[in-house]
């Protein structure tokens, strides 16, 4: 979803890159908190895990591909403010070294892949988390499942943004419905990689996954309750 | 049950992803994303502007002087995972939360 330079009108450019200054300030502040000497290197592991696996374009069909956008499977693993700071250190490093996403669209791309989908991936698996039962074992499909709803969020919103700077007149209900009919489908495959890949840490080291961390606290109490009761 | 360590996830790690960007990223689609897709349909692909670094030793994740596309390919995406890792390893050093031995200088080293 890396928008070139050349869609988006100066203005629109300029308020997204705004919005990507305050992100990414905001980011610094609250990631503090979430990162210590343990997850510090997670987050250098999930920003590279993304920037690869954005690489591995995969086929939707009718001669279309899609790849991983990775802001769900970043705030799940890391936390929402580390995860917009991966993000955007993927997407700065995609654009100024590899030309992927234009220069004066850096703002934008910063907003719809660093900020949309960690915000909207982190919300949803909050509220998944909240009817779904406190295991560990449900973390990784309530990160699948918010994952697959944050790329066709994006997708909306670049609409909403052409909607409102887009170099071209493009009627607006087509243009979501192309928009959110592709990135449905990629947000499949976003889903199934976010699922694998955060399944296979809580695997290993659920204790390293930001996102199992209140299902570890509720466990921990749930048994020192029980033991008190037994005694 | 015994647990890898942090060390050795995040080494583990590194490795998928330097296998991903630098092996498996030679047979990823190469048909137009999303979005680009839907710019062609629409018909504003047009308005696209050429990119200031497409001229760089790296644009289009090709490693410039290098005649063979899938080496090319491999050697972008290895150094830009690298660059990657190094960037945010150095910034989540840097703004982490001191432990109790921690001292003043950023341990920017991130790797293993």
């Amino acid at each position: 979803m890396h928008v070139p330079d050349g869609f988006l009108d100066a203005p629109t450019s300029m308020a997204t890159g705004a919005v990507a200054v305050v992100a990414v300030g905001v980011a610094l502040r609250g990631a503090k908190r979430e990162l210590d000497d343990r997850t510090a290197p997670l987050a250098g592991l999930v920003a590279t895990f993304v920037f690869a696996t954005q690489m591995l374009n995969f086929p939707v069909g009718a001669g279309t591909s899609g790849h991983l956008l990775g802001g769900a499977l970043a705030a799940v693993l890391v936390g929402p403010y580390t995860g917009v700071l991966c993000l955007s250190v993927v997407l700065v490093v995609q654009c100024l070294l590899f030309a992927d996403g234009g220069i004066t669209a850096l703002g934008t791309n910063i907003t719809l892949m660093g900020l949309v989908t960690v915000l909207v991936g982190w919300l949803v698996f909050r509220l998944l988390q909240t009817v779904l039962p406190k295991r560990t074992s449900m973390v990784a499909p309530a990160a699948a499942l918010s994952a697959l709803v944050s790329v066709p969020v994006a997708a909306l919103c670049f609409t909403g943004l052409y909607a409102v700077g887009g170099q071209a007149d493009i009627p607006l209900h087509t243009l979501a419905t192309a928009m959110v009919g592709w990135h449905l489908i990629i947000g499949t495959g976003e889903a199934l990689i976010t699922g694998l890949a955060v399944g296979s840490i809580v695997a290993v080291r659920p204790d390293l996954v930001y996102g199992a961390h209140r299902v570890l606290a509720a466990r921990a109490l749930e048994v020192r309750g029980e033991r008190q009761a037994r005694a | 049950m015994r647990r890898p360590s942090t060390r050795i996830l995040v080494v583990v790690g590194v490795l998928v992803a330097l296998v991903l960007a630098g092996v498996v990223s030679v047979y990823a689609s190469s048909s137009p994303d999303g979005l680009t897709k839907v710019a062609i349909d629409q018909g504003f692909s047009g308005t696209e502007k050429v990119h200031g670094v497409a001229g760089g030793p790296l644009a289009g994740y090709e490693a410039k002087g290098i005649s063979d596309d899938r080496i090319a390919g491999g050697v972008a995406g290895v150094v830009g995972s690298l660059t990657v890792l190094i960037l945010t390893g150095g910034l989540a050093f840097a703004v982490r939360r001191r432990g109790a031995t921690a001292g003043r200088a950023p341990d920017t080293s991130s790797g293993p």
